[in-house]
């Protein structure tokens, strides 16, 4: 957005500036520190992985087990977003669309993923769906569970993306297509789903991003067992096991992956703000940015 | 208009089953699990000398992290809505980044940083520093993780008063820190609060990251969730149990916050 220009004779744009200092120190502050707390750390971690040159760095990355926890978190993400991304278009569905009683506590409980720690996840994960479950389902310790931490953890992204643009949605296009005599289900794939479509990919793209990362709900309620290993936790075997570069090494393709999403999401976002969806910029790059409100 | 009365039902049935199975049936059975044996388990595992500690470092963690981030979110949302330049989409992209890298990723670069042979090393060890396994790392790591809150809370709040008000003050006199006190704060205080509480929530829940650079010693390096992981893995379910309920406890608060400064947000 641009900063206003009105100005009046001699006086500042105050109140447009920072308060203390003028623009370019602030800038230059903002800078520092995020340089110091985001993207050194990151530099030093690229560095290490490197540090023994690139032969060993792809040594280290297609290592059996590495390829195999990559491949985990890869499908397994996949798997998750693609069911949160129908769970979660019904349920922001429900809770725009349709009033049960009982609606603002589901509203309020979606975000619980984004407020539970996730170690508090896995081990009530493993309690419930473990070996003492008392429903007698033993998930724990299998790929299953891998999905279902996942789940968990990522429901809300999907949820809170497409949640606004159902809110902000003209119901014209809607009646006039029923009028016309289109069904439910096609008024749905016609018209309504072409309209969530932005908010969809971005909450997608935000869910398999912090699906690719995830490591405390999985790490009890999955465990580290080869077979249900995923990146993270592989990496964090690593460096128990003090092999640091090859953790790097690791880390840096989990990295580049988190860093596609990123961009995936900012794209869509280009592209919907060009096609006037009105996607608000800030509240879908993060959906919990007060997306979930009233309007 | 969309669907019958018996589509309606079946989405209702999948959606809400969904929430059931996945959020409210764990959130309820954990009350259930650690108060299985009456009250008195849970509580001797909080309030014994690691359990206490545990709470105090994460405590400490929260008092620095977040004041830090919040002045931080301010300063910089400030400064990508009033004051848009070149190089301002790529400090957006930046802000981003804690948010979609695995928490595990981000303890070992500090542990990297920091650690022996890391770039930050000699001068440290010269200082005397020790910045891992010990509180400044897990302090790190809680800033780093927890950076994007307040900024993304900010940034849409101050886009949407525009810049009238501001105009007005410093035309009436006001000089830049009046204006931003008297007029930019009051106005953008519900998403600050916001972005303070989940930073907040952020901070009292951060494992991956920690569980690297502090080495979870107990009774030293150990905050909460760690306490949580290392009591289970020590087969101490109730104390497991009972610093899982305290989190859970400040995670329905943090709920209930949410939820209230949405409203006002909205109001």
């Amino acid at each position: 957005m641009e900063a206003g220009t009105l100005t009046r004779s001699g006086a500042p744009r105050a109140g447009l500036r920072l308060p203390w200092v003028g623009a370019g120190l602030g800038r230059g502050m903002v800078v520092l520190y995020l340089s110091l707390i985001v993207l050194l750390p990151l530099a030093a971690l690229t560095d290490q992985s490197l540090s023994s040159g690139l032969g060993h760095f792809w040594e280290q990355v297609t290592q059996p087990q590495a390829v195999k926890s990559l491949k985990l978190t890869l499908i397994a993400s996949t798997i998750v977003v693609l069911i949160n991304a129908f769970f979660g278009t019904i349920l922001a569905w429900l809770l725009v669309r349709d009033d049960f009683p009982g609606k603002g506590v589901v509203n309020a409980v979606i975000d619980l993923p984004f407020a539970l720690p996730t170690i508090v996840a896995s081990l009530i994960l493993i309690e419930l769906w473990g070996d003492k479950s008392p429903f007698g389902v033993h998930i724990a310790g299998t790929r299953v569970a891998v999905v279902v931490a996942l789940c968990f953890v990522t429901l809300p992204f999907v949820v809170r993306a497409v949640q606004p643009l159902l809110m902000e949605m003209d119901r014209e296009m809607e009646e006039a297509a029923a009028s016309l005599g289109a069904g439910g289900f096609t008024i749905f794939r016609r018209i309504i789903f072409p309209n969530l479509l932005p908010g969809l990919g971005a909450g997608v793209a935000l869910a398999f991003a912090r699906a690719l990362g995830e490591f405390g709900s999985v790490l009890l309620f999955a465990g580290g067992l080869p077979d249900t290993q995923v990146s993270s936790v592989y990496i964090k075997q690593l460096i128990e096991n003090g092999n640091d570069v090859g953790a790097a090494a690791v880390s840096v393709v989990l990295l580049a992956a988190s860093l596609g999403c990123l961009v995936i999401v900012s794209l869509i976002q280009r592209w919907s703000n060009r096609h006037e969806r009105s996607v608000e910029i800030d509240s879908t790059i993060m959906p919990f940015s007060g997306g979930g409100g009233d309007n | 208009m969309t669907g019958t009365t018996s589509s309606r039902w079946g989405l209702r049935v999948l959606g809400l089953g969904y929430v059931f199975i996945l959020l409210m049936l764990p959130l309820a059975f954990i009350f259930y699990k650690t108060f299985e044996d009456g009250i008195a388990p849970p509580f001797e595992a909080i309030t014994s000398p690691d359990g206490l500690h545990a709470l105090k470092l994460t405590l400490i963690s929260v008092a620095v992290a977040v004041p830090l981030n919040t002045v931080f979110g301010i300063g910089c949302a400030l400064l990508l809505v009033r004051h848009r330049a070149r190089g301002s989409a790529l400090i957006d992209a930046v802000i981003n980044l804690p948010f979609a890298i695995s928490p595990v990723v981000i303890g070992l670069s500090l542990f990297l940083l920091y650690g022996k042979d890391g770039w930050f090393e000699p001068g440290l060890a010269e200082a005397g520093i020790e910045v891992l396994f010990s509180t400044p790392g897990i302090i790190l790591a809680c800033v780093f993780v927890s950076l994007p809150f307040v900024v993304r809370e900010t940034v849409p709040v101050l886009q949407e008063i525009g810049t009238e008000q501001e105009q007005a003050a410093s035309t009436l006199g006001a000089n830049a820190w009046q204006t931003f006190w008297r007029i930019t704060l009051p106005a953008i205080r519900w998403g600050v609060a916001y972005g303070v509480v989940l930073t907040t929530a952020r901070v009292l829940g951060e494992f991956g990251a920690v569980s690297v650079v502090s080495g979870s010693i107990s009774g030293q390096t150990q905050t909460l969730p760690l306490f949580v992981s290392k009591q289970y893995e020590n087969f101490n379910l109730p104390g497991a149990f009972g610093a899982s309920v305290l989190l859970a406890m400040l995670a329905l608060t943090t709920l209930l916050a949410m939820n209230l400064l949405k409203r006002k947000e909205d109001a």
